[in-house]
């Protein structure tokens, strides 16, 4: 097939394809989001129902929640491909492989990390945080989950196929979520006490630019790596 | 010198005892491991070498 | 360039070898000076008492356990640029000393931290961002063994460290951030101690024995990955034991 299509174009059909992938693959987007909920509702098992407890650990707990729950998705990123052969052609199409890499992530994100966004409101609610936390929990999540999908591809390229592949990816890309994990608590703990986290929020919104511009590009490297 | 106290450190002796202990059975893992490691290699070469000369 | 000759295996292990008992001996006489400066000459803290004589063994774990990790990674951007096998071996021989000197730093950390703060461990920035340290080293070394193709291995890994090195100032610095976030600031540093010239001195004779000891293992066990990687090629054959 020698469709000469331009960059943008060849971007949207990726992104068509793995949406329509994904919705017939329902269930695969709504374990991570089950995930979510079922740790989140664990701590207040664990520590206790009192409702100042659980709002001063809420902004920690919603966030490592969504690092958790982001990491189990990963894995779905280029297996599907990995198994059909298609993810060598992807590499072995004219367009520069990062452009597809980025609508792969892209439409990671809408499937795994915007969901988080739009349920974290009843789970605030059910950690009895104040609208200011919630607001700020809506938003450093809607910031902070790209760059999660973005550094989490970077290690699903590069635990391509291996055995322990999901733990492994843990071990590797937690460590590279801590920023993300401490700038967006702090912005939210910030604000409900009456500062400003518009410094947070800068840092991550920094922060995102940067991946955005890296990590599809390393990504592709890594996955050239792992099929050569 | 008073010995006593010195190895006591003021009360610390397991603290700072502890702290040489600690890196010196770490470091000389890895040094001794290694080195074993060679030395094994080392033999088996010479065995090698002398049943194909 | 007499440097690309050494960079074959052939010409670096006779050089390596020539070199281990020069750095040895260096190494045994840099700790034994530090060592007793450390120990018997230099005097105890008005504040801390003995227990600054383990900051001579825990700062120079520290700084070595950045040290080795920032060679690591910078071995990992010369193999990826230039394609030089050397390098690999000489990343795969330094992870385990460098994790070392990181478990030391955090060990040491915990046990002089006690009698200060009377808890064994502290969430401090300093502590905190060497144990962050700590699972990038074992998160490499994972990747490592977890990889069956030798090639694929080395590249992953380079990716990984080079990532992990541009990650550790932000990492670090957000690490510092949220520790003047969550602890007052009457709380002393770990570093408590001014330097003064007699807690210096130990202090950077240690740190250069630590490194003379980083030397010496690295070109051990690069000798030792050399013999293992080259053993059918003909100048092992050739050149016997």
């Amino acid at each position: 097939m020698t469709h000469n299509l331009g960059l943008f174009a060849s971007w949207r059909r990726v992104l068509k394809r793995e949406l329509l992938l994904a919705y017939r693959q329902r269930n695969d987007i709504l374990t991570p989001l089950i995930f979510f909920i079922i740790v989140i509702s664990l701590f207040p098992l664990g520590v206790g129902p009192e409702p100042e407890t659980l709002r001063i650990i809420a902004p920690g707990v919603i966030w490592v929640a969504a690092l958790l729950a982001t990491l189990l998705s990963l894995s779905r990123l280029f297996n599907n491909e990995l198994h059909d052969g298609t993810l060598e052609q992807l590499l072995l199409t004219p367009q520069p492989a990062s452009i597809l890499v980025f609508a792969k992530i892209v439409s990671h994100w809408l499937t795994t990390g915007l969901p988080l966004v739009l349920i974290s409101p009843l789970l605030a609610l059910s950690l009895d945080m104040s609208s200011t936390a919630l607001i700020y929990t809506m938003l450093t999540l809607l910031l902070g989950t790209p760059i999660l999908s973005l550094i989490g591809a970077i290690g699903a390229a590069l635990t391509l196929g291996l055995r322990g592949g999901g733990v492994l990816l843990a071990l590797l890309i937690l460590p590279l979520y801590i920023p993300v994990l401490i700038f967006a608590t702090g912005a939210i703990i910030a604000a409900s006490n009456g500062f400003s986290a518009e410094g947070h929020l800068s840092l991550i919104g920094a922060y995102l630019i940067v991946t955005l511009i890296l990590a599809p590009w390393v990504t592709s490297y890594a996955l050239r790596v792992s099929l050569d | 010198m008073n010995w006593a106290e010195f190895f006591n450190m003021g009360g610390h002796a397991f603290n700072i005892w502890g702290s040489y202990l600690l890196a010196f059975v770490i470091l000389g893992l890895n040094v001794w491991l290694p080195l074993r490691k060679y030395r094994a290699q080392q033999r088996k070469l010479r065995q090698q070498h002398e049943t194909t000369s | 360039m007499i440097f690309q000759k050494y960079a074959a295996p052939k010409y670096f292990y006779p050089l390596a070898g020539k070199c281990l008992p020069w750095f040895a001996w260096l190494t045994v006489l840099s700790l034994s000076a530090g060592l007793y400066l450390g120990l018997f000459v230099a005097p105890p803290d008005y504040q801390q008492g003995e227990t600054v004589r383990i900051m001579f063994i825990h700062v120079p774990a520290a700084w070595m356990s950045m040290f080795v990790y920032a060679m690591m990674a910078g071995a990992a951007a010369i193999g990826l640029v230039w394609k030089i096998r050397l390098t690999d071996t000489f990343i795969t021989a330094s992870a385990a000393v460098g994790a070392s000197f990181t478990l030391i730093a955090l060990l040491t950390g915990s046990l002089w931290g006690k009698p200060m703060w009377g808890t064994w461990w502290v969430w401090d920035a300093r502590l905190t961002s060497e144990l962050i340290l700590l699972f990038l080293y074992l998160g490499f070394m994972s990747l490592r063994s977890a990889i069956d193709d030798p090639r694929r291995a080395s590249r992953a890994g380079a990716i990984l460290l080079l990532i992990g090195v541009i990650n550790l100032p932000v990492i670090h610095y957000s690490v510092e951030w949220w520790n003047t976030l969550h602890q007052p600031a009457s709380v002393a540093r770990i570093d408590g101690p001014r330097i003064h010239s007699s807690i210096l001195t130990p202090l950077l004779i240690m740190a250069v024995a630590f490194k003379l000891f980083y030397i010496n293992v690295v070109l051990i066990r690069m000798r030792s990955n050399i013999l293992e990687d080259e053993a059918d090629s003909r100048w092992l054959q050739e050149q016997g034991a």
